[in-house]
């Protein structure tokens, strides 16, 4: 049976403290990679600009999912209180917006939330099972005291040698490939 | 205008206060010539502009406790400017002494023969009557008098002494000023502004005052800043961050207010009790109206749409608009709650609303600039300093 050839899904590499990693992040940017993140064990200031990451697109979608909260409110409301069943409460017309606004507020906050939550797992591409880096051991060191920079191999700037190159060139110790082991 | 950059000295304000002096001389002038012509316009012009400028004190003083309080980074570069403004707020006693002396003239409870056909007021004489309105206006000015000396002489004594000991002591000192300030805010609202109606109350006044009060300082401070820095202060010093943070306050207070001003609304309107709708009845009669939509979209819409985003509150020149905007607005909801009394039915702007207002404003910032420039507008020895200057919003 032939040696089966696994396949070498990115590069990782470790650094020794916050400053190199956001160093070494800048120059990852301007190689030109898009498909790469660091890993450490707290938020690292500045790490946004460093990877050039633009701002965040959750923003909008929350306003705009806010804004259909509104609205949904607003017409289930309307729907319920003057067409699908009118009841005269306290003298005021079936249509009275101001009863409705606690209403609309909640609903505002609601879909928000949800939109936020759920847009921010979207946007991240999570829950995942699976991600190339728990091939290395290593890399549980992120949960505690080490600071790593992964590139994944569906970067169109991913070269094996190459990229594995460009991370020991730029301070990166111990870099390894991430292949399946099994 | 001129700043040391070692010792953060203000001098060459001599231009500044002297306009503010001419301007608050010629308010005064105009107030007593309205005082003898129109003397009914005059002191409800003379009420709305107190209370704005009141409530900037106010605002300051409450925002000097809460950043004690909480033990706030970000502020430590802008709180000397906000103890400025604070300790200049006992000066307005010398101004509430004036309406004091003229009760009459604003307050319908304080006609003996009102209260003796009143049934309503004469349950309500023991709280409301001239004599223990009086006493209670002394001892508000009182509480914020004494708060805002302690405060400030710990921080000036903390430009030379034990950075973090006085700090500390700073913050016991606003624990329970700040529930003295909540208690004498609300009932300093209840007793000037609400009382106007005696009939009519609100539970939830004072802490709609209170709102306004802190937009107001909010937008004064921010509105500050951009003047300082277009003079070449503190440039290095108040960076954008600052700004952002300001920004975020006041698109958050835009809400509170909002939140506040509806539930009072709402509980009204839902009761339907006469005795209470009538104050909003008031305020929807003739171009009323008018001013009550104008609030809703120019108080909250606006701001609030204007504000939500992070690129606005990170432009100083939005935010300069924005606190002149928020500084009109809120004099126009002062204006919204004192007016309605006199001018029934129909509303209309004075020139003693000017006069009074710069009469009033124009000798307040005078006594901020003195202050300005007799000591560093920063806290040179508080131990957050550094931190505060280099921040960074995440």
């Amino acid at each position: 049976m032939p040696e089966e050839i696994k396949k070498i899904e990115g590069v990782l590499a470790e650094f020794g403290n916050p400053k190199e990693l956001l160093e070494a992040a800048e120059k990852v940017r301007d190689a030109g990679y898009k498909r790469f993140d660091c890993h450490t064990p707290f938020p690292v200031h500045g790490m946004d600009a460093a990877m050039g990451l633009g701002p965040s697109r959750l923003g909008w979608l929350v306003a705009a999912m806010g804004f259909a909260g509104t609205l949904t409110a607003l017409a289930m409301q309307w729907w319920m209180s003057a067409v699908d069943y009118p009841v005269v409460i306290s003298g005021k017309p079936l249509f009275s917006f101001q009863a409705f606004i606690p209403i609309i507020f909640e609903v505002t906050i609601l879909f928000s939330a949800f939109a936020t939550v759920i847009g921010m797992l979207g946007f991240n591409i999570l829950p995942r099972f699976h991600h190339p880096v728990f091939y290395s051991d290593r890399i549980r060191k992120a949960t505690d005291d080490g600071f790593f920079l992964s590139i994944e191999s569906t970067d169109p700037f991913f070269r094996e040698d190459k990229t594995k190159e460009l991370l020991t060139a730029i301070g990166g110790q111990e870099v390894e490939y991430l292949v399946a082991n099994d | 205008m001129k700043l040391d950059k070692d010792t953060f000295n203000l001098s060459e304000l001599e231009g500044l206060r002297k306009f503010a002096l001419l301007l608050g001389a010629l308010g005064l002038a105009g107030c007593v010539f309205g005082f003898c012509t129109h003397r009914d316009q005059f002191f409800y012009s003379y009420l709305t502009s107190l209370i704005f400028w009141l409530s900037i004190g106010l605002g300051s003083l409450f925002f000097v406790l809460l950043h004690h309080l909480v033990d706030a980074t970000w502020s430590v570069i802008i709180r000397r400017l906000l103890e400025n403004v604070m300790i200049t707020l006992p000066v307005l006693l010398f101004f509430f002494i004036p309406i004091l002396l003229n009760l009459h003239d604003l307050y319908h409870w304080s006609h003996a023969d009102a209260v003796a056909q009143d049934e309503l007021l004469q349950q309500k004489e023991p709280f409301l009557n001239p004599a223990f309105f009086s006493i209670r206006a002394v001892i508000y000015f009182l509480i914020w008098g004494v708060l805002a000396n302690k405060l400030y002489n710990t921080s000036l004594k903390q430009d030379n002494g034990d950075g973090r000991g006085l700090a500390l002591k700073m913050r016991n000192i606003s624990g329970p000023g700040m529930l003295l300030f909540a208690l004498t805010c609300t009932f300093a609202s209840f007793d000037w502004i609400m009382s106007l109606d005696p009939h009519w109350y609100s539970t939830i006044f004072g802490v709609y005052f209170f709102a306004g009060c802190f937009l107001a300082i909010l937008a004064f401070t921010t509105l500050t800043l951009s003047f300082l820095q277009s003079k070449g202060v503190l440039t290095d010093e108040v960076t954008i961050e600052h700004y952002h943070d300001l920004g975020k306050l006041m698109f958050a207070f835009t809400v509170f207010w909002a939140y506040i001003a509806f539930s009072q609304y709402f509980l009204i309107w839902y009761g339907n009790i006469p005795e209470e709708t009538i104050w909003y009845l008031h305020r929807w009669e003739g171009n009323w109206k008018y001013l009550s939509l104008f609030l809703v979209l120019g108080h909250f819409v606006i701001p609030f749409t204007i504000l939500l985003s992070r690129v606005p509150k990170r432009n100083i020149r939005v935010m300069t608009i924005m606190s002149v905007w928020m500084l009109v607005v809120h004099w126009l909801d002062i204006f919204w709650l004192v007016m309605p009394n006199l001018q029934k039915h129909h509303f209309h702007f004075s020139w003693l609303d000017i006069a009074t207002f710069i009469g009033i404003g124009g000798t307040f910032i005078y006594f901020v600039c003195k202050r300005l420039s007799s000591q560093p507008i920063v806290p040179v020895n508080d131990p957050k300093l550094q931190a505060s200057i280099k921040f960074v919003n995440v």
